[in-house]
């Protein structure tokens, strides 16, 4: 076996168009945050109005957790398909043809959001100012919405592709079990569709016609339910992919191997089955929803501890057995016989300890009678910064180090310098993240421009509210010092620079436990499916159909061309039916 | 398949921090009686005109809470961009040792409405009116007791700006007021 770059040409350049997109958002995305964690501190707010800190703001978001992150994930999976199924794409024009729609979906809605940058008038009225959740009424161009959904439907056919591979391969391989990785990317493509289906409802069939005036209004609790459905799966979107570096590059860079191969399938079907119906947990406090379906959303959040808590189980036991095979021994002091000196290594470590505290900040946000206290506030944004922005965040810069050799074949330009930017991401995210969560104890909210009013004085359990403003902005400063390393690195490695070795071929070892041990029901993905979406409708029905009954599908008023033409031929249509039938 | 003893133990142990989560919350639904703000305030018909007809809301006048019966009392609040009515300007004040319903909407973009250092915090979505029932105790002295309020969900350029107040005054300046 050669290295990846070299066997798998065609699949290496989409993989690395996919990474170098995925490093473009990132660093758009890490600019407008330092330009705001600063404005919000108050430490330099000169630079931007208050009002262009919310452009600032939905760029961020926009360009961190769906650019950055699903770009990312689309070019890891592809190899991780290509390399576990050991075949090319089956047609390669399509893999890049979803690549290609993910990138013109990304640049439209790039587009309308920097649109918020100039006065109105001077680009017609292309903006986006509506944060990373557009919740309706907010209003942005179209050219954002349908932006979105070209993204999105790049996702689908990405997902089809890969499916389409693991078709061919099973004809050829009749009788061999689906190898892990592609078992992951199978069940994580999977819940995908799933989520996607009530944003892409919510884009395609209201916020889009709304935005182009056919029609006149949206239910606004019912778009935003919809969001919620898609915004809380995606999380797993973005986590399900660290989840397969924790589950198979960390062991071997231990040293070892995966502790157990079934319980990391059983791990990704409990994702695939409970992810989707929990969103209502982002809308404890909603009007609108009853009390039961929320009390439902949080029982099935709670229980999406459980393969977290499986992982954090199978992954350090992985890591021990890499320590003990490398030397280590005793009850602690094998953690010293891990290789604390790669990047890749220190990095996924470390974003992994940082996911144990952000879970823990998780439960509480999970349980609806404390919720009250930690909604919307500071907080929140303490806990994703945490987990989307440590775990995942650190996690795939910190694989890139690893990657990079195997996708380009030549290897990184300093393995110091990465430790060095690892090490300084988490010392950064240590200090915001827990000085946002304190912040949030002490009421000051999220999604504001200047959080100090002259109605209210926060006070904080204990510190003072400058104390945390400061780390807030410092912690935002090495964050920043973190991310200009990394792109330097980056860009270092891919030059000719130095001594450095080519790539050597990469193998990922046989997990201890092997798929002989999975019982066969585990690979039965219509099965896992069919049990997903009975436990969606059952959560998500009767609140949708509520929210429709009591406000109708577009919020009470319908446009005159709906009033006009839709409704008309809709009641003569059904006019005739009822006739027929009669 | 085979799984280690440990792992089992491991297991056994989360499905029961799992299943004691969800007791403790279930506990602070029933026992406690801590209620989600839910679908009982109903729907209005998001525009300035409809809410004014609405019972709760043409019933409110200024900034006082309207008294029900014995210490209960309502008050209703249009959170609009970018204040609230009543509570941006004149404070809303309600009285001591009181349990009063708060009835918010908003006639154009979701809002916010968090009494900061308190558990009252509630979305505003158009076409949907929050209710939400909180307890104010007795004061300590002859002293007005005082809370923000903020909008924590962003709802436009000036967002920033949206907030307001609310007094719990001593009984007798209640009286005294009225």
């Amino acid at each position: 076996m050669g290295v990846f770059a070299n066997e798998y040409p065609d699949e290496a350049f989409v993989v690395r168009a996919a990474l170098g997109s995925a490093f473009v958002a990132l660093a758009l995305g890490g600019l407008m945050g330092i330009i705001q964690t600063l404005h919000r501190t108050g430490y330099y707010d000169s630079l931007i109005s208050n009002a262009d800190y919310y452009t600032v703001l939905t760029l961020h978001g926009v360009a961190m957790v769906l650019l950055f992150t699903i770009f990312f994930l689309v070019g890891f999976f592809q190899w991780a398909m290509t390399d576990s199924l050991g075949r090319e794409s089956e047609d390669i024009r399509i893999t890049k043809l979803w690549y290609g729609m993910m990138v013109l979906g990304a640049a439209m809605s790039a587009v309308a959001i920097l649109g918020g940058f100039f006065d109105s008038g001077s680009l017609g009225d292309v903006q986006a100012d509506v944060l990373f959740t557009f919740y309706a009424p907010l209003e942005a161009h179209p050219i954002f919405y349908v932006g979105l959904a070209v993204f999105l439907v790049g996702t689908w056919l990405a997902g089809v592709d890969w499916f389409r591979s693991w078709w061919a391969w099973k004809q050829d391989n009749p009788n061999e079990r689906t190898p892990l990785r592609a078992f992951m990317v199978l069940t994580t493509m999977l819940m995908w569709y799933l989520a996607t289906a009530g944003v892409a409802i919510s884009v395609i069939f209201f916020l889009i016609p709304w935005s182009l005036g056919i029609f006149d209004s949206v239910n606004a609790l019912l778009t935003r339910t919809l969001f919620w459905f898609f915004g809380h799966p995606v999380v797993y979107f973005w986590l399900m992919p660290v989840y397969m570096m924790w589950y198979v590059i960390m062991p071997k860079l231990a040293g070892g191997r995966l502790f157990s191969d079934p319980l990391a399938r059983i791990v990704f079907v409990l994702f695939l089955v409970l992810s989707v119906p929990t969103g209502i947990h982002h809308q404890y406090v909603d009007p609108g929803i009853a009390e039961g379906f929320k009390f439902l959303a949080m029982t099935n959040t709670m229980f999406l501890l459980l393969p977290s808590f499986l992982t954090a189980f199978t992954v350090v036991a992985s890591l021990e057995h890499g320590a003990r095979q490398r030397g280590g021994e005793g009850y602690f002091s094998w953690l010293t016989a891990l290789p604390w000196h790669r990047p890749a290594f220190t990095g996924m470590s470390l974003a992994g300890l940082m996911f144990a505290a952000a879970g823990f900040s998780g439960m509480i946000n999970a349980g609806m009678s404390i919720n009250y206290l930690v909604h919307n506030t500071l907080w929140v944004v303490g806990h994703f910064h945490m987990t989307v922005g440590t775990a995942v965040a650190l996690s795939f810069m910190a694989a890139t180090y690893w990657f990079l050799p195997i996708i380009t074949g030549r290897e990184i330009f300093s393995r110091r310098l990465g430790l060095a930017q690892v090490l300084l991401w988490f010392m950064g995210m240590v200090l915001m993240g827990n000085a946002m969560h304190r912040a949030g104890l002490a009421g000051v909210p999220r999604r504001t421009a200047d959080p100090t009013y002259d109605q209210v004085v926060f006070d904080g359990a204990y510190g003072a509210i400058g104390e945390l403003r400061f780390q807030i902005a410092l912690g935002g400063v090495l964050l920043s010092l973190s991310l200009l390393l990394f792109f330097t690195h980056i860009v270092l490695s891919s030059f000719d620079i130095g001594d450095r070795a080519a790539a050597t071929p990469d193998t990922i070892p046989a997990p201890l436990s092997g798929p002989e041990h999975a019982p066969a029901v585990l690979d039965n993905l219509r099965l896992w499916t069919t049990v997903a979406i009975v436990l969606i409708l059952l959560t998500y029905i009767l609140p949708l159909a509520s929210i429709v009954t009591n406000g109708g599908w577009l919020g009470g008023s319908y446009g005159a061309l709906v009033a006009e033409y839709v409704l008309p031929a809709v009641s003569s249509t059904l006019d005739v039916f009822v006739g027929v039938i009669g | 398949m085979e799984i280690h003893r440990y792992e089992k133990l491991w297991f056994g142990l989360s499905l029961l921090l799992i299943v004691g989560f969800i007791g403790t919350i279930t506990y602070g639904a029933v026992g406690a009686g801590v209620q989600m703000v839910s679908d009982s305030g109903g729907t209005v018909d998001p525009s300035y005109s409809t809410i004014n007809e609405n019972e709760k809301f043409a019933q409110q006048e200024g900034n006082r809470a309207i008294h029900v019966e014995g210490n209960e009392y309502e008050v209703a609040v249009i959170a609009q961009r970018f204040s609230f009515s009543p509570g941006t300007g004149d404070p809303i004040t309600v009285p001591e040792d009181s349990r009063v319903t708060f009835y918010v909407t908003s006639p154009d973009v979701i809002h916010g409405f968090s009494l900061v250092g308190t558990n009252l915090n509630t979305m505003v979505i158009p076409g949907q009116i929050a209710e939400v029932t909180v307890e104010f105790d007795e004061l300590d002295g002859d002293e007005p007791k005082e809370y923000g309020i903020i909008c924590h969900e962003f709802c436009g350029a000036g967002h920033e700006e949206m907030a307001g107040q609310l007094q719990v005054v001593p009984e007798e300046q209640w009286e005294g007021d009225a």
